[in-house]
């Protein structure tokens, strides 16, 4: 089976979002950078025990971005993938990144696409879908398990309030959410043999950009939050439908 | 002209696809153009949603459409925008909304916005929009400078209006390709508003001690007619089902008021609830972070404090 894992990087969960002056872009310095955790929590481990179980077949890593992006790379090698291509690019809109991950796909025949429901700083959850698109496969949006065997794959999808279960034939694209697999800590060992793992670095293929981001801004700061006795209940409900106007 | 793909469940259209109904007359209106829906598959009072602005709703309906395929809905909704001349696509950012927006996007060589909370403004021929990024931490105008514009709607940033009357339904015959995903089986809580849609949710964490103690949030819940959640460590440990998980990981919602007990408020919980409009923490610790991020707290033991809420809830409704 021959696997590829999309990864994205971004800020850390925990990071406090900071602008530059007049808003218009983030401020970075002092960010600090891990894989987007859907790519390594559940895209990934469960992209390796699929392999495991198979006993054959390769898992490939996909990033489209700068040359910085390289230790969030060497981080997926490290907790198993068996090699990584780069795609040498700014990460711009959705679009480019997907037409670069299918013009790589495309040579790489892949069996399973894996990517993340959505990356944790811009929250597009949409670049899987475009690949599907643009390669012509069936895709599956967040999926919270996924079971293969032979060339068909059995996948649970998180829909509004419960699950949808589906059939699908390979090749396909899937979007992984919680519950797809548990995270992995790499080890010693992980970590020192992804150093010679081979990291292919690849020029882009041309794109259109068709959106940007013309400003950012933080949301209002809230005001003190007004404590209520726990013995007064009823001034909450009444604080609630006179004050907030909410019930 | 604005093509608005009006999703419905099981046939129904719920208030989601009201509101994106409400922002694709609202968009049209800022080009100076129409807003028409699109409906898919089998689906009943679709000339309803003339009500909230749509000036004609187009149905497409055939074999390929019985059950969900991301492949064949973007393929109806695409080439329905090319056949109507429709150069901004609404949907909704929902589980069918993101399955299928990005395949649209990439048919139409589209630029896209995933997930807005305001309707755009119109410069020359691009359109710009604001959504919430860095799950929920910032905001983001996005600018759209492409030919075609896929745009998705955050569930209750929009208030539905009812501004017209009920429009005429015309069928629409498209060459569609055939499903690629056969569906084995649906599992869907009934009864309740599933989450992403839910105007009033009652949330518990770690500090209910185990799933029998649930009852004291049901209780309230079903007091106010609310949606229960929880946090991401009790989801974990099945005391609750998975699809109740809000914050980073989980779902990210924006209700008109959350109420938290017993949960710290961790800043990945934060992210999937700070769009909310109010926000209510019950927790025995002054200390706890959430309070720096509610509008109202109440410092005490949440068995004793929830249930007086909840006859304070019914007492009101009563009076
Ligand atoms: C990458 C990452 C992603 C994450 N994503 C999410 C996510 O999406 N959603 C999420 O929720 N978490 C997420 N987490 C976990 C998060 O960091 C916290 O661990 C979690 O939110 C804590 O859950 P809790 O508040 O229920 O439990 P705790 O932190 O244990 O808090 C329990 C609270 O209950 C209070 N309490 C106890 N007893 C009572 C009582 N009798 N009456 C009143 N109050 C009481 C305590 O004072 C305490 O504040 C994530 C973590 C990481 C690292
Ligand atoms: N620059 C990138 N390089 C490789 N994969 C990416 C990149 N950006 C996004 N992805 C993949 O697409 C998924 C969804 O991203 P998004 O649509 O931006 O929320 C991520 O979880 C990744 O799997």
């Amino acid at each position: 089976m021959k696997l590829l894992v999309c990864v994205s990087k971004t800020p850390e969960t925990t990071t406090k979002i900071q602008l530059t002056g007049d808003g218009s872009d983030v401020d970075t310095s002092g960010v600090k950078y891990i894989m987007n955790p859907y790519d390594e929590w559940y895209a990934l481990v469960r992209a390796l025990e699929l392999k495991e179980a198979a006993g054959s077949g390769s898992v490939t890593l996909l990033n489209v971005g700068p040359a910085d992006n390289d230790s969030v790379i060497r981080k997926g090698l490290a907790v198993g993938a068996d090699d990584a291509i780069r795609v040498d690019a700014e990460g711009s809109s959705s679009l480019f990144i997907a037409k670069q991950i299918a013009a790589q796909a495309k040579e790489g025949n892949y069996d399973i696409l894996f990517f993340g429901k959505e990356t944790i700083d811009y929250n597009g959850s949409e670049v899987g879908a475009m690949v599907a698109e643009l390669l012509d496969v069936v895709y599956v949006h967040e999926a919270s398990k996924l079971e293969v065997s032979g060339t068909t794959a059995t996948v649970t999808r998180d829909i509004e309030g419960g699950v949808e279960i589906v059939e699908v034939e390979l090749p396909l694209v899937v979007s992984a959410a919680k519950g797809m697999a548990e995270q992995r800590i790499p080890n010693m060992r992980g970590i020192m043999m992804a150093k010679r793992k081979p990291l292919k670095v690849v020029p882009a293929v041309d794109a259109a950009v068709s959106t940007k981001v013309t400003h950012y801004d933080l949301p209002p700061e809230k005001s003190a939050v007004k404590l209520i006795e726990p013995d007064d209940m009823t001034e909450l409900v009444r604080l609630l439908h006179e004050e907030a106007k909410v019930i | 002209m604005v093509l608005v793909f009006a999703e419905a469940t099981n046939g129904k259209f719920k208030k989601a696809a009201h509101e994106a109904i409400t922002y694709g007359t609202k968009t049209a209106a800022a080009m100076g153009t129409e807003c028409v829906a699109l409906t898919i598959g089998q689906v009943e009072n679709a000339g309803d949603l003339g009500r909230f602005g749509a000036t004609k709703v187009y149905n497409v309906n055939s074999d390929a459409t019985a059950t969900f395929d991301s492949g064949v809905y973007a393929a109806a909704i695409a080439e329905a925008a090319k056949q109507l001349g429709a150069k901004v696509i609404v949907m909704i950012h929902d589980s069918t909304g993101k399955s299928v927006m990005g395949r649209v996007a990439a048919r139409l060589d589209a630029g896209s916005a995933p997930g807005v909370n305001s309707v755009p403004t119109v410069s020359g021929g691009g359109l710009t929009v604001r959504k919430s990024v860095f799950s929920g931490k910032a905001f983001a105008e996005v600018e759209i400078t492409s030919e075609y514009k896929v745009i998705s709607v955050a569930g209750n940033s929009i208030p539905v209006e009812e501004t017209g009357a009920a429009a005429t339904v015309e069928s629409l015959d498209l060459a569609l390709p055939a499903s690629r995903t056969k569906v084995l089986e649906t599992q869907r809580a009934t009864g309740r508003i599933p989450l992403p849609e839910a105007e009033l949710v009652v949330s518990g964490g770690r500090g209910l001690k185990g799933p029998e103690n649930w009852n004291v949030i049901e209780d309230l819940a079903e007091a106010l007619g609310a949606t229960t959640a929880c946090s991401r460590p009790v989801a974990d440990v099945d005391w609750r089902p998975h699809h109740e998980h809000v914050g980073q990981t989980g779902v990210a919602i924006r209700p008109n008021l959350y109420i938290a007990a017993g949960i710290s408020g961790a800043i990945q919980h934060l992210a999937g609830v700070n769009n909310s409009k109010t926000i209510v923490v019950i927790n025995k610790d002054p200390e706890a972070p959430f309070f720096k991020a509610a509008d109202y707290g109440v410092v005490g033991d949440l068995f004793e404090v929830l249930p007086k809420l909840t006859e304070a809830v019914k007492a009101y409704k009563a009076s």
